[in-house]
Order: C-alpha cells, then sequence, then structure tokens
C-alpha cells in the first residue's frame, strides 16, 4: 500500500515536471515540482497553521454531518410523518447548490469557522442521510420475519439487526462524505475568511506566488487522501464480514 | 405439547389459494406439507406464523389449548438467516437477545445445543467463516434453542448438497423427535425420510389428498425396501392432481 502511494506520487511528480518541461510554461503559471517544494519548505510553519484550521472545519463537519444524518435517518425511518413531510424536502434541498448558499451562511454564522463546519456539514450531510436510510430501510425480509417470530421490540430489532445491516451502505455514504467533505471547508474559506488552506490560496494566488499556491493545494489533497483511506480502513475493520469482491476474477 | 387444527381462507390479490382449508398437527409429531413450487405451501406456513398481513389472509388457527399460536412458534428457513455481525454463540441466542433477556443460563443451553449439533468449539467463530451445511446447523440449535410448542421448517435443507442434506435430516429429526412440527418441502425423500405423515399438496384452491403415513419412525433409511410403496404413492398424488380433489 505504501510502496504503491509512493509509486503514484512519483509518477505524478514526473508527469508534471514532463509537463512543465515540454510546454515551456512560465513559473508564474506553473512553476515546477522543485519550486514548489521550495516553497513548502519555505512557508511550513504559515503553510500548517492553515491546514490545521482546514482540518479541524472538516473534521468537525464530518462529525456534524454524520450525527445529524445518521439521527435524520433515523427519524425518516420510524417515523411516518417525517417520512411523508420531510423526505421531499430534503431532496429538493439537493436542488440548491452549497455554493450558492455560502454567502448566506458568512452573513449568519460570521467570518470564523462555524461558516466553514455548517458548509462542510451540509454537504456530507445528503449523502450520509441517503445511506443510511437506504441501508436500514432494505433489510433482508427473513430476518424481520426472524425478528418478529422471536418476539423482538423495535428498539432491539434495530440495534441487533437493522443498523447492522445498514453498515455497509452507511460506508458507502461516509467514503463519500470523506470525499467531498474539504469541497465544503474550502469554498467556505474562499468566500470569506482570513484562516485556512483555502484563503492561503487565494491570498497566495492574488501576490502571484503561484508556487506556494500549489503547495497548499497539494498539502490540501495529501489531507484529503489521507481522510479517505483513514475512513476506508475503519469502514472495512467495522464490516468485518463483508469479504471485498474479487475483482480480479469477474 | 400442543396440537393445532387450523382452518383457513386465503387469497392474494383476487385470486383465491385456500378455500375452506383444515389440517392438522399432531402433538409431538412432525407433519410434512409436500407440494411442487408455487403449491401455495410456503405461503400457508407463513399464514400460521402470522408474518402475512390480515387483508389478505382471512383464516383461524386453533391449538388445544386455545392459546393463540403468537410468540410460540419457532421458525427456520432455507436461508439459515444467520447475522453476520454476531458470533455463532449469539446468533443461536438470538431470540432471547431480540427479547433482552438472555442469561447464563441460555449461554450453557447454546454450549450444549452446539454439542447436539455436532459443532463443538465453534461458539466464538463468525458465520462467514463456516460452510453452508455448518452454518444451517447452527440455523437448527436457534430454532431449538427457541424451545417452542411448535416448529415451522420452510424448506430447511434446499440449498445443501446431496450428503450434507442426508446428514442434517437425519440430525434435525432426532433433535425435533417429540416437538410439534410442520416441514414443509417439495423433496419425497425429505418427507419420506423425517416425516410422520405426509400430506400431497396441491390444485388451485389447493387440497390436501389423504395423508401417506411410511413405515417406521424417522429418521428413516431410504434403503429401507419398505419405502418403495410410500414413495409410489407420494408420486402418484403429486402427479395426478385430480387423484386429490377426489380423495379430498
Amino acid at each position: 500500500m505504501l510502496r504503491r502511494f509512493a509509486v503514484i506520487i512519483a509518477v505524478l511528480i514526473i508527469l508534471w515536471q514532463l509537463v512543465v518541461w515540454l510546454t515551456q510554461a512560465p513559473a508564474f503559471i506553473l512553476p515546477p515540482p522543485y519550486d514548489v517544494g521550495q516553497a513548502l519548505v519555505r512557508h511550513f510553519d504559515e503553510i500548517m497553521f492553515h491546514a490545521s484550521v482546514t482540518m479541524v472545519e472538516i473534521v468537525l463537519g464530518l462529525l456534524l454531518g454524520c450525527t445529524i444524518g445518521a439521527l435524520s435517518a433515523w427519524a425518516i425511518l420510524r417515523f411516518r410523518h417525517v417520512r411523508n413531510w420531510f423526505l421531499p424536502v430534503l431532496v429538493a434541498s439537493q436542488a440548491l447548490p452549497v455554493f450558492a448558499i455560502a454567502p448566506v451562511l458568512m452573513l449568519w454564522l460570521g467570518f470564523g469557522m462555524g461558516s466553514k463546519i455548517a458548509m462542510a456539514t451540509l454537504i456530507i450531510y445528503f449523502p450520509v442521510t441517503a445511506a443510511l436510510y437506504d441501508g436500514l430501510r432494505n433489510t433482508d425480509s427473513g430476518w424481520i420475519n426472524l425478528a418478529r417470530i422471536m418476539g423482538a421490540s423495535n428498539h432491539t430489532a434495530l440495534k441487533y439487526i437493522r443498523l447492522p445491516a445498514a453498515l455497509p451502505s452507511l460506508g458507502s455514504g461516509l467514503r463519500i462524505a470523506a470525499a467531498i467533505a474539504p469541497i465544503g471547508a474550502v469554498v467556505g474559506e474562499w468566500v470569506g475568511s482570513s484562516t485556512g488552506l483555502g484563503y492561503l490560496m487565494l491570498h497566495a494566488n492574488a501576490r502571484t506566488q503561484v508556487d506556494l499556491m500549489f503547495a497548499a493545494l497539494l498539502v490540501l489533497a495529501a489531507f484529503a487522501v489521507f481522510l479517505y483511506f483513514g475512513i476506508d480502513y475503519l469502514v472495512k475493520r467495522t464490516v468485518f464480514w463483508q469479504s471485498e469482491t474479487n475483482l480480479e476474477t469477474t | 405439547m400442543t396440537s393445532v387444527a387450523l382452518k383457513l381462507s386465503l387469497s392474494y390479490g383476487n385470486e383465491c389459494i385456500f378455500e375452506d382449508f383444515s389440517l392438522e398437527l399432531e402433538s409431538g409429531k412432525l407433519v410434512c406439507l409436500l407440494g411442487k413450487s408455487g403449491s401455495g405451501k410456503s405461503t400457508l406456513l407463513h399464514f400460521i406464523a402470522g408474518l402475512l398481513p390480515s387483508d389478505v389472509a382471512r383464516g383461524s388457527v386453533v391449538t388445544d389449548d386455545e392459546i393463540p399460536l403468537g410468540g410460540r412458534i419457532a421458525w427456520m428457513a432455507q436461508q439459515d438467516l444467520l447475522l453476520p455481525w454476531l458470533k455463532i454463540i449469539d446468533n443461536i441466542n438470538l431470540g432471547s437477545l431480540l427479547r433482552g433477556n438472555r442469561t447464563k443460563q441460555d449461554r450453557d443451553q447454546a454450549q450444549q445445543l452446539l454439542k447436539d449439533v455436532e459443532l463443538e468449539g465453534v461458539e466464538n467463530r463468525y458465520p462467514h467463516e463456516l460452510s453452508g451445511g455448518m452454518r444451517q446447523r447452527v440455523a437448527l440449535a436457534r430454532t431449538l434453542a427457541e424451545q417452542r410448542p411448535v416448529n415451522l421448517l420452510d424448506e430447511p435443507f434446499s440449498g445443501l448438497d446431496a450428503s450434507t442434506r442426508y446428514q442434517l435430516q437425519g440430525l434435525a429429526s432426532r433433535l425435533l423427535a417429540n416437538r410439534t412440527t410442520l416441514l414443509v418441502t417439495h423433496d419425497p425423500l425429505e418427507a419420506l425420510r423425517m416425516a410422520d405423515q405426509i400430506f400431497v399438496l396441491d390444485g388451485r384452491p389447493a387440497q390436501v389428498a389423504s395423508p401417506v403415513t411410511p413405515p417406521g419412525d424417522p429418521p428413516r433409511q431410504l434403503a429401507d425396501s419398505r419405502m418403495g410403496e410410500s414413495y409410489t404413492q407420494l408420486m402418484h398424488q403429486l402427479n395426478h392432481p385430480e387423484v386429490n380433489q377426489h380423495a379430498a
């Protein structure tokens, strides 16, 4: 796994350098990898400070989005009125791009972290809710019959059967959430902030410090990849009974 | 011990599947309902288990002690229905877990049942680590752990290979002895091996012919020469529905 990562990164850097040589692009359009590496070292403290802000926003957004999403999915499943009245609203709300409401959030929640956490929360809320609700709804009818015959209560059936049965589906939702949560946070920072990687990139771009902008971008990408594989690992460990489909044989 | 008499009319959509149908399960006996696919045998079993919504199924199930059957049956299906996230011992104790009252006794009983189904030592494994035959043994243990007056078995061995099926039929037959059981199957040999009484289900609305009672006690050896006559009888009823209608 680690070796594969190293190979992928090496190949990407070589391709990058090749593009720089072939196109003869000036450094303020596409800085060569070496310059970006230097910028990363030179501005390390500054980048790490802004990165830590963005990471906190993303992680808190993930936690909030998953918690609210899980509660919503349970409420939609459990209460008919919530299903009938709230579900259409939920779907309709997805027609509204998060980008479009970013300024409104800024207005309401201010310039600081709150609005960015809200953005990340909003952008992952729907995939998490939809995935968990689907998982909870599509429990094998054989299991449900067995639970009814055995005299299960709603609570115990949820605990021992519906919820664990929904975990693989929830896992897919979480993977998507991990991949898109950084979008929410960074868009929030672009719209208005004085900290975070999104802010740093805009700021560097305005001062034509393109190498610094690329360095910030690299750190963001690295964190996003780390987050995705971290969550993927946790999901696989939790859903241990799901053997991976053997892709080679199909 | 409970004997169960059931009478029902049942329609699904516009189709009448059972009309004034009646069947008696004698206390402590294994009754087998034999029928082709689509004969309504599985629907009947779901009705007895109370799994059909009341607007499609009208009918009554009468027990000799006049206590309703709800909460007094155990269910075993063709799929083992083991929960992949629970250890084998928790799967066997699923009933008590779902009712929120598992005790040390239940655990001990589960261990004993694992011995009975010849699977000692797998209590802390997970279902995906076991073969199909082993999993169905666990399902049998889970059914027995319920200790219910009536056991309903819906083609429990259909998914297994022939030799595993044969072993499990023998095992289940011994462990279910003296428990009121209704077994539904499409396999005449399974019926002959396990049942005290066999009813062939056929037609629309479904009827049963007079029961076939194979000689000797289950589990029977299919090589037994006396089986031939019962087998012929069953195959005749299965293939000549008009005979059933007269007999019924």
